[in-house]
């Protein structure tokens, strides 16, 4: 397995500072607005969002949490279950509110279906629209994302691997994939730009 | 070398780094680590916001098919259990022996094996004999089975929610005091709570009469070693001085049947001195905790005042009985993986 920096610390950061003026101009501010952040990353990307806010505009948004797990319709099919399960804490509630979704990657677009469905159980949002740190491809759903990070094709064999200063002590992104050549092995080091 | 084509989904990677392997069954806590003890708790936490929904209903279950299976007279259990499958979306069936073919002869493997000749996902049994739900999931390859009490032996499901509420109270478990005063003898409620609140890092002290010890427990300086089971308590049959620094005492139903099997002098003697009252709470530890797992012999085990005075929890535990139940019953109907 080969690993291969997508995006470093200064690029999420940039990323994320973008997406966040992008909410304020998309909603012409903050009012009104709740982030929702999906377990576990999602949660401290949107944490992030949010004091990105309060920097710009001075806007406190209050900020929720969501674990989808047991509103997944690939449970027990996955080649990890996961039956541990995360605080779900929508303390401000969503009726009538415009919820911003934010996740780490989006891909096959389950995990946002699940997540919209689990919102609907809350109340009824006036709007759902979706920040993603990096986007993948291959969507199975159609979904897409209002605010991107990041765009990035990417094969299905391919990982993404997206890590975080509070879960794993660093701010990157990285595409793991499986060495096609045996031969020229340590071919990729260049830093890469994809767009 | 050629691209293997694996399929997954990448976008959860990571977080389950640390979950503890997947589990099929459930009956007893003796096999369970600290880790997945703490992994169920938690997870019952976010069950717990599930319950306190105004729409308490969520997917995760739908299409599954659960069965309670009950050779023995239950409220609390069962009605937990069902409610637990139900808010989950599963579809629950409640069998008990009266009225079912147990009444016709018929033997818990062959109920076991027609019950899963039905496609059910999980069977949650109780039954008065120790080991029967043991023998399901030995015989049973395609159902998961959860222990809601076999005989004398275990009741993890209790224990756990026993955990959950004092973990809940206290913040940790580790350190703390529990007393578990009266009928440990016939208590598989005190077996699995041993099990469990020792793993926890708690220190579990049993008082009672010396006939109402388990005999495994109380011989301690004979030739026989102490099991590793023994080594989890200590035993003091003083209450008053067991009591002493307790953050938790649980009273145990004194099962009627026992006054008058000579396991006892007189009902007032063991009112006496084993009723956990108001003057004996004052030795404990200040804001500490009363439980009881039900049903409750007010007047005998535990006094009217203590039971619904302001440091009883025993209604609270009934509440996360529900929600340890999902987490449970999410936790093993889920199951591990198939291969794909």
């Amino acid at each position: 397995m080969q690993e291969r920096q997508i995006m470093n610390q200064e690029d999420v950061r940039r990323a994320l500072t973008r997406v966040a003026h992008e909410i304020l101009e998309h909603n012409r501010g903050a009012e009104d607005l709740v982030i929702v952040g999906i377990h576990t990353r999602g949660v401290h990307l949107a944490r992030r969002i949010a004091a990105s806010l309060v920097e710009f505009e001075g806007i406190e948004v209050p900020v929720a949490t969501l674990d989808v797990s047991l509103y997944r319709d690939d449970l027990g099919t996955r080649s990890q279950t996961q039956t541990k399960l995360q605080p779900t804490d929508i303390p401000s509630g969503i009726q009538g509110k415009r919820v911003v979704l934010v996740d780490d990657v989006l891909y096959t677009g389950r995990t946002i279906r699940a997540a919209m469905d689990a919102l609907v159980d809350f109340g009824r949002p006036q709007q759902i629209q979706l920040a993603i740190l990096l986007d993948r491809g291959h969507r199975e759903l159609p979904i897409r994302a209002d605010y991107v990070g990041q765009n990035l094709p990417t094969a299905i064999s391919e990982r993404v691997k997206v890590r975080l200063v509070e879960t794993d002590g660093t701010d990157e992104v990285a595409l793991i994939f499986e060495e096609i050549y045996s031969e020229d092995s340590d071919s990729e080091s260049e830093p890469e730009s994809n767009e | 070398m050629s691209r293997s084509r694996t399929i997954d989904t990448p976008d959860i990677e990571g977080s389950s780094a640390s979950e503890p392997a997947s589990r099929k069954h459930v009956l007893d806590l003796d096999d369970f680590s600290q880790e997945e003890i703490s992994a169920v708790l938690d997870s019952a936490r976010s069950m717990k916001e599930v319950l306190g929904r105004d729409i308490k209903k969520v997917p995760a279950l739908r299409g599954k098919v659960v069965v309670t299976l009950f050779y023995e007279a239950s409220t609390r259990t069962r009605i937990s259990f069902e409610e637990a499958g139900k808010v989950l979306s599963a579809d629950v069936i409640n069998m008990s022996s009266s009225g079912s073919s147990a009444e016709k002869g018929e033997s818990l493997l062959n109920t076991g094996l027609t019950i899963q000749a039905m496609g059910v996902d999980t069977i949650v049994i109780r039954h008065p004999h120790s080991g029967a739900p043991y023998l399901l999931a030995q015989q049973l390859d395609k159902v998961s089975i959860i222990n809601a009490g076999d005989g004398l032996h275990a009741h993890p499901t209790q224990a756990l929610l026993d955990l959950y509420t004092v973990r809940d109270k206290l913040g940790s478990l580790e350190g703390c005091k529990i007393v578990i005063v009266g009928d440990v003898l016939h208590s598989r409620v005190a077996r699995s709570d041993i099990w469990g609140f020792a793993k926890m890092g708690a220190k579990v002290v049993l008082s009672g009469p010396n006939t109402l010890m388990p005999p495994d427990l109380i011989r301690s300086n004979n030739n026989i070693a102490r099991s590793a089971f023994a080594s989890l308590v200590e035993v003091d049959t003083n209450l008053d001085r067991a009591i002493e620094g307790a953050d938790v005492v649980m009273a145990l139903r004194l099962q009627q049947e026992r006054q008058h099997a000579g396991f006892l002098p007189s009902l007032r003697e063991y009112i006496r001195r084993w009723q956990v009252t108001d003057e004996r709470m004052a030795r404990a530890n200040p804001g500490a905790m009363v439980m009881h797992p039900g049903p409750m012999n007010e007047g005998i085990e535990i006094s009217n005042s203590i039971a619904h005075g302001g440091s009883s929890v025993i209604e609270e535990q009934v509440t996360n009985g529900v929600a340890i139940r999902m987490a449970l019953l999410y936790k093993v109907t889920i199951g591990p993986a198939q291969q794909l």
